[in-house]
C-alpha cells in the first residue's frame, strides 16, 4: 500500500524537512503558472475589480454545469425541450444546476466586457501587453459565440427564432454569405442540422478554444510580468510598489473573489429561474422576435441601415479598430496604470458621453419617426439610400467631435482614441438598450412595461 | 575540390542544393497537402444536409388538391409543406415560401387586411407575394406550381428566388 502511495505521491514518502513542504508543493505545482511574487499595487481591487479572475471562476463553474447538463439533454429537434423539461422536474437539482449554467453564461458576458473596458481604460494594452490585447478580444468573441451556441440548445419559441433572425443575417454578407447561412442553418431554412451544428460547437469546439485561448492569456500576463502597475495621473511611469509573495498575498485574494461570486451566483440561481418558452414551432414566429440580449446592438442597427452596412461594412470597421487601437502610434507617451491616461483624458472622456448619449438617441428617434431616405431618394437603390447616405451622416458627426475635441483640448493620440472608442461604446450601448427595453410587437418603439 | 569542402562541413554551404533542404521541402509540400485535405474534409462535413432534409419524412411534392376548391382572391396554408397557395383574382396559381425574405420569420396570412405581416418587423406584403413595406428587400420565394388535369401539384424542392412579382411567375389552369 505503502509503495503504491509514494509510487503516486513520491515526495511524501522523502523524509520531511521542515514543516512547511506542503506550502512548498503548493508553490511548486503553481510555479510556472503563478508568479512566485506579484507587485503590491496590482493586488489593489480598484485596478482590476477581480474581473479576469472572475470570468476565470465562471468558465470553470459553466465547464463543471455544463458536464452535468450533457447527461440529460438529448440533441435532437424532437426530443431537446422535452428532456430540458425533464431535467427541471423529475431530477433533483435539475433546475439549479441549469440556472447556474445559464446565469454564469450571462454574468461572463458580462464579465468579460467589463474586463475589456477596464483594460481599455488602465491602458493595460500599450506594450508589452499588445498581443495580449488581440488575445483578449479572441477570447471575447468565443464567449459570445459559446453564448449564441447555447441559446438554441433548448429548443423553445426564444432560442429558436432568435437564431433565425441570427443566422439569417448572415445571408446578406457579400459572396460567401447564402453558403453560410445554409451551411449552418442546415439548408434555405432552420433544418434539424442546426441543432447538431451547435451543440457540437458549444459543447466541443468552443470549450477547447477557450481553454487554449485561456491560458495563451494568462501565459502572456506572466511574460508581461504581472498587471499593469496602477498609478495616479501625476505619478511618473517609473513609480513601483513593494514586490510581496504571491502566497498569500494574492492567493487570499483571488480566493475570496472566487468564493463571494460562488456563493452570490448560487443565490441567483435559487431566487430566478432561467427562462424557457413554449416549444419551438416553426410555423409561429412570437411577436417580437428578438435577438439574444447581446445582439440587440446589432439587431437594433439593422432597423436603421442597410443590411450590408449594418451587418457587414459597421461590424467590420469596429472589429478593424479595435485590433489596431495597440498598434497605434503613441509615441513616446507611457499612460499604462493611469486610469483614463490623464486628468485631460477623464474629462474628454465624460464630455465623449454626454455628447454621444444624447446624438445617438436623437439619431434613432429621428430615423424612426421623421426622415426616411428610401422614401425621400426613391431614384437612389436602398443600399445608398439607407446604407450609404445615413452611414456618412454619422461618420461627419464623429469626426466633426473628433476635430473638436483635438482643437479645444489639444489631446495627445491616447486621449483621441479614447474619445473615438467612448463615442462608439455610448452609441453601442445607447442602441442595445433601446432594442431590448424600447422595442415592443413589430419591433416599433415603446416604452418599457 | 569543391566536394570534400562540402563534406568537411555540410551545414553551412549552400543548404539550397543539398540533400537536406530538398526533404526540407517535401516535409513541406507534404504538410500543405494534409492541410488541404484537413480543410477539404472539414468542408464535408460542414456543407448543408441534402439527406437530413429529404429524410424528414415530409414528400417533396405535394399534392394541393383540385383547382375548384380553391376561390379566387383567397390564400390557403400547407403546413407541412410550408407553402401558401394564393389563387390570385384572375385566377392564377402562386406558391409563396412562408419565410420573410428580410431575416427568415415565418410570415403569417392576415385575411382581414388581404396581406401578410410579418411579426418581427412588420414587413408587408401582397397576395403575390410583392412587398408593400419594407424592410423585406425582396418578394416571397415562390416554388414550382404544376397543374395537370385540373389537380394542383407543388414541387418544395424547387424554390425560386425573385427580386419582385411577375405576371410570368402565375400558373394557370387549363382552359378546357
Amino acid at each position: 500500500m505503502n509503495r503504491i502511495l509514494s509510487s503516486i505521491f513520491p515526495s511524501l514518502s522523502k523524509p520531511r524537512r521542515e514543516g512547511r513542504s506542503s506550502i512548498k508543493l503548493l508553490n511548486s505545482l503553481l510555479l510556472h503558472f503563478r508568479p512566485r511574487t506579484v507587485n503590491e499595487r496590482t493586488l489593489r481591487f480598484s485596478l482590476t475589480w477581480g474581473l479576469g479572475g472572475m470570468a476565470a471562476v465562471l468558465v470553470f463553474l459553466l465547464f463543471c454545469t455544463g458536464i452535468m447538463l450533457k447527461f440529460v439533454y438529448e440533441p435532437f429537434p424532437g426530443r431537446a425541450y422535452d428532456s430540458i423539461i425533464y431535467l427541471q422536474q423529475n431530477i433533483i437539482f435539475g433546475q439549479l444546476i441549469r440556472n447556474t449554467h445559464h446565469w454564469s453564461g450571462n454574468i461572463l458576458l458580462l464579465g468579460v466586457f467589463l474586463h475589456f473596458l477596464r483594460v481599455f481604460f488602465t491602458g493595460a494594452f500599450t506594450a508589452p501587453r499588445q498581443f495580449n490585447w488581440i488575445i483578449g478580444l479572441a477570447l471575447l468573441g468565443s464567449v459570445l459565440i459559446s453564448a449564441f451556441t447555447g441559446y438554441l440548445l433548448p429548443w423553445d419559441q426564444l432560442g429558436f427564432w432568435a437564431v433565425t433572425i441570427c443566422t439569417s443575417m448572415l445571408e446578406y454578407i457579400p459572396l460567401v454569405g447564402k453558403w453560410l447561412q445554409e451551411s449552418i442553418q442546415g439548408g434555405p431554412e432552420m433544418g434539424p442540422a442546426i441543432l447538431t451544428n451547435f451543440y457540437a460547437i458549444h459543447t466541443a469546439v468552443m470549450p477547447l478554444v477557450l481553454v487554449f485561448l485561456m491560458g495563451f492569456h494568462f501565459w502572456r500576463v506572466r511574460k508581461a510580468k504581472g498587471l499593469v502597475i496602477l498609478r495616479s495621473p501625476d505619478e511618473s511611469p517609473e513609480t513601483r510598489g513593494d514586490t510581496v509573495p504571491s502566497i498569500p498575498n494574492l492567493l487570499v485574494r483571488e480566493i475570496a473573489v472566487g468564493l463571494a461570486l460562488l456563493a452570490f451566483m448560487l443565490v441567483f440561481a435559487m431566487l430566478f429561474n432561467a427562462p424557457l418558452a413554449d416549444k419551438a414551432n416553426p410555423g409561429l414566429s412570437p411577436n417580437p422576435t428578438k435577438a439574444p440580449w447581446y445582439f440587440m446592438g446589432i439587431q437594433e442597427l439593422l432597423m436603421h441601415f442597410h443590411p450590408l452596412f449594418s451587418l457587414v461594412i459597421i461590424p467590420l470597421l469596429l472589429a478593424l479598430f479595435l485590433l489596431a487601437v495597440p498598434y497605434l502610434d503613441y509615441g513616446e507617451d507611457n499612460t499604462g496604470g493611469v486610469w483614463f491616461f490623464s486628468h485631460r483624458g477623464r474629462k474628454i472622456a465624460l464630455l465623449s458621453v454626454l455628447v454621444a448619449l444624447p446624438v445617438s438617441t436623437l439619431f434613432i428617434m429621428a430615423n424612426e419617426f421623421l426622415v426616411d431616405f428610401g422614401t425621400m431618394l426613391p431614384g437612389l437603390p436602398d443600399a445608398v439610400s439607407n446604407g450609404l447616405i445615413p452611414f456618412i451622416l454619422c461618420l461627419l458627426v464623429l469626426a466633426g467631435f473628433y476635430s473638436f475635441i483635438k482643437k479645444k483640448y489639444s489631446a495627445s493620440k491616447h486621449e483621441m482614441v479614447q474619445a473615438v472608442f467612448v463615442f462608439l461604446l455610448t452609441a453601442f450601448v445607447v442602441l442595445t438598450v433601446m432594442g431590448i427595453w424600447f422595442r415592443g410587437p413589430g419591433m416599433n418603439l415603446t416604452l418599457p412595461l | 575540390m569543391s566536394e570534400t569542402e562540402k563534406n568537411t562541413n555540410p551545414p553551412d554551404i549552400e543548404p539550397s542544393s543539398t540533400r537536406r533542404s530538398f526533404f526540407t521541402k517535401l516535409w513541406i509540400l507534404l504538410g500543405v497537402v494534409a492541410l488541404a485535405e484537413l480543410v477539404a474534409v472539414l468542408f464535408g462535413f460542414f456543407k448543408p444536409r441534402k439527406q437530413t432534409i429529404s429524410a424528414t419524412g415530409v414528400e417533396s411534392v405535394i399534392n394541393a388538391g383540385s383547382v375548384e376548391k380553391f376561390d379566387p382572391g383567397t390564400v390557403t396554408a400547407f403546413v407541412r409543406g410550408k407553402f401558401y397557395l394564393a389563387r390570385l383574382a384572375d385566377g392564377g396559381f402562386l406558391a409563396l415560401s412562408r419565410t420573410c425574405t428580410h431575416l427568415g420569420c415565418t410570415v403569417p396570412w392576415v385575411a382581414k387586411e388581404n396581406k401578410f405581416i410579418c411579426p418581427c418587423h412588420s414587413s408587408e406584403f401582397d397576395i403575390s407575394g410583392e412587398v408593400i413595406s419594407p424592410p423585406a428587400p425582396r418578394a416571397l420565394d415562390i416554388f414550382q406550381v404544376t397543374i395537370e388535369n385540373n389537380l394542383i401539384k407543388v414541387d418544395t424542392t424547387k424554390r425560386m428566388k425573385r427580386s419582385s412579382f411577375d405576371t410570368a411567375q402565375i400558373v394557370y389552369a387549363e382552359k378546357g
